[in-house]
């Protein structure tokens, strides 16, 4: 019956291989969601174009983290883009001026809301509207822009 | 006299695709004796055997094995009445995975719950009976044929059958396994109060130890009787196959085109 | 072309009948699942010779794999100036495709052929018979627990199979190929989604666990009692099952990513 003891000690090793790998893939290589169900406040976005921007993108502030896109629609009446973030309730401070724009990490990496903070003493509150936007850079509007200008020059 | 017969088959008859095995058989197996089902190989001996024990189904007759139509049970009812039929295969079929002694425990701790201890002491018994107490720990592989076999003999009696059936048990055997084997089926049958059918095709082996032998060929029983009759019998292909002579009713050729007849005719 | 004709005909009428008898033969097994309750130690019997004899060829695989996902990653992504993502890159494709898929191929090869060989030389052997004989159900005590163990091992190899990957990517990347340690990690982790990337995954693995066992242990039960039959069966074991999860691959991948 050694042998039995072996092949069960051997089978538990397997299995808990098995979860702790399933452990290390979850704590570090995704996020995952039972950490961060963004305990938090939706604030509203517009913009005039939304480009790639996906639910589950990030929001950041300076770089760092502060919520994440929850939700894209469209707003019928004024055909805009009406955008919901969720911002992480530990970053209660962030100022009602606030701004925000869509960019792009890297060059082709995904796009994301960055906040640049403004001066008042009001901080943003849940269902508050971030007034100042500015939407995604569309490349062939840009390039477009580009060359009516160069023509101008031309002039 | 009927509760007497413990397997009736009854006007058998059984086709494997084309070919017709059965044609009407009767058998009778009687409480305590020794019956061999003889015949020449091919005759289906080994699926009648398959046909008691409910692993094939007959196209007509009935075959009742302790009372019970064998193929009319459901399927719980033919794994309860199989706990008292033991079988041993030609081949012996022993579990190459496990041990001897395993292999003996296995009807054991499949269909009984009692304490390890006392499993281990039944096996023990069970091996004894056979000679192989000293080889319980190795494993199938390590046997011989003769021995495989005694093993397999020893755990088709774990369940203390009520009848027990041999497949050609003694073929493909040395001489001292054979006499080996031909004494434990009668000592087993007697000492455990079975009964026993053989299988077999081997003449003077069974006849030793035979009640009562059922010649097989084509389908039918051509004969049956105590090993005496049979002796006896003015059939000439009993004879021919009791006494093993090359040529008789069985023609030695098999049936086709005369030898004349193909040696010209390739010419052409 | 009549011949054709009918050998088409035969052809199909033989796959559905096999179909027919496999499908029969699962219910049959799975019917006996519930028998493996109070004996847990027949499946971890099976555990072992399909999971934990498997791992060897599991663990140096993934990580090769890995360890090559990072290299070719890097000499694209880097005419882009995209290195960073390459973490990304071998996390995703490991987790959604390479892992569950590349695990359930070797798994074929090392452990369905292996439960084809064993169930059809058990019958050839008439071991499957004698059981019978015994009033042992073989489907019960030999087929169901191979047929649960070979479930619950494909999920556990294929996570070992793609965490040793990342690993194996890891040291590549930043070892040899100068990778920035923290952003190959807070990249893959910002795009890389538990229940989206890492579940679906072990979901795709569970079923390439069932069906690949199923067929490992039909063919075996159902192959022709010779060696020749035994062999035959175990080589359609091997090309059925890949065939299998490559086709399922293809249909959950554009269910669950689609």
């Amino acid at each position: 019956m050694a042998k039995q003891r072996i092949i069960e000690i051997w089978v538990g090793l397997f299995v808990a291989a098995g979860f702790a790998a399933l452990f290390g893939l979850a704590m570090q290589v995704s996020n995952i969601p039972v950490f961060q169900t963004t305990e938090g406040y939706d604030v509203y976005l517009r913009f005039e174009n939304v480009g790639g921007l996906r639910p589950r993108a990030p929001v950041t502030m300076s770089g760092v983290r502060v919520g994440r896109v929850k939700s894209i629609e469209l707003d019928e009446n004024t055909y805009q883009a009406l955008v919901t973030i969720t911002i992480e309730s530990r970053f209660d401070r962030i100022p009602e001026d606030t701004s925000a724009s869509i960019f792009t990490s890297g060059l082709l990496g995904e796009q994301y809301i960055a906040l640049d903070p403004g001066g008042t003493d009001w901080f943003l509150e849940a269902g508050d509207e971030i007034a100042l936007t500015q939407g995604a850079l569309v490349l062939e509007r840009l390039i477009g822009r580009f060359l009516t200008s160069m023509g101008q020059d031309d002039n | 006299m009927a509760s007497d017969i413990l397997v009736d088959v009854k006007d058998l008859c059984f086709r494997r695709g084309e070919r017709v095995i059965f044609d009407g058989v009767d058998v009778q197996i009687r409480k305590g004796q020794v019956t061999a089902i003889m015949g020449p190989s091919g005759t289906g001996k080994t699926t009648l055997l398959r046909l008691i024990g409910g692993q094939l189904r007959p196209d007509r007759g009935t075959i009742t094995v302790l009372g019970h139509d064998v193929h009319r049970l459901g399927r719980d009812a033919l794994f309860r009445l199989r706990r008292r039929m033991g079988m041993l295969f030609q081949s012996g079929a022993l579990f190459t995975h496990l041990s001897v002694f395993d292999n003996v425990a296995f009807p054991l701790r499949e269909h009984t719950d009692l304490p390890e201890p006392l499993i281990h002491d039944l096996v023990l018994m069970k091996l004894q009976a056979v000679g192989l107490r000293g080889a319980r720990d190795l494993m199938p592989s390590e046997l011989s044929g003769g021995m495989a076999r005694r093993v397999a003999l020893a755990r088709a009696v774990a369940l203390d059958p009520t009848i027990m059936m041999y497949d050609e048990p003694f073929a493909g055997q040395d001489p001292i396994s054979m006499g080996v084997l031909v004494s434990l089926i009668r000592r087993l049958n007697d000492a455990l109060g079975l009964s026993s059918v053989v299988v077999s095709h081997d003449v003077v082996e069974t006849a030793q130890i035979a009640d009562r032998i059922y010649v097989l060929s084509e389908g039918r029983v051509v004969e049956s009787g105590s090993p005496g009759d049979l002796g006896r019998s003015d059939s000439a292909w009993v004879r021919q196959f009791m006494q093993a002579l090359p040529d008789g009713p069985v023609p030695f050729h098999y049936p086709g085109p005369s030898l004349e007849e193909d040696l010209l005719g390739a010419r052409r | 072309m009549t011949g054709l004709l009918a050998l088409l005909g035969r052809k199909t009428l033989d796959s559905f009948s096999r179909l027919g008898r496999g499908t029969l033969f699962l219910l049959r097994a799975m019917a006996g699942l519930p028998s493996l309750l109070p004996r847990p130690g027949l499946v971890i019997q099976q555990l072992y010779s399909i999971g934990v004899l498997s791992l060897l060829i599991i663990v140096v695989s993934g990580i090769f794999v890995g360890m090559v996902l990072a290299l070719q990653g890097y000499n694209t992504l880097v005419n882009f100036g995209a290195e960073q993502s390459l973490g990304v890159l071998v996390a995703l494709s490991l987790l959604r495709e390479l892992g569950p898929v590349v695990t359930a191929l070797l798994f074929a090869g090392r452990a369905g052929s292996a439960l084809t060989a064993e169930i059809g030389l058990m019958k050839t052997t008439e071991q499957l018979s004698g059981m019978e004989m015994m009033a042992v159900d073989p489907i019960k005590r030999v087929v169901a627990p191979r047929l649960l163990a070979g479930f619950l091992a494909m999920p556990l190899l294929a996570v070992i199979f793609s965490f040793l990957g990342i690993m194996g990517a890891y040291v590549v990347s930043v070892a040899t190929l100068g990778v920035d340690d923290g952003a190959f990690w807070s990249q893959m982790q910002s795009a890389v989604d538990f229940r989206e990337d890492v579940m679906n995954g072990v979901i795709k693995s569970l079923v390439f666990g069932f069906v690949a066992s199923w067929i490992a242990v039909f063919e075996g039960y159902d192959a022709e009692p010779t060696s020749e039959g035994v062999s035959r069966a175990t080589t359609r074991t091997v090309v059925h099952t890949s065939l299998a999860v490559l086709g399922l691959d293809f249909v959950l991948t554009a269910v669950m990513f689609g």
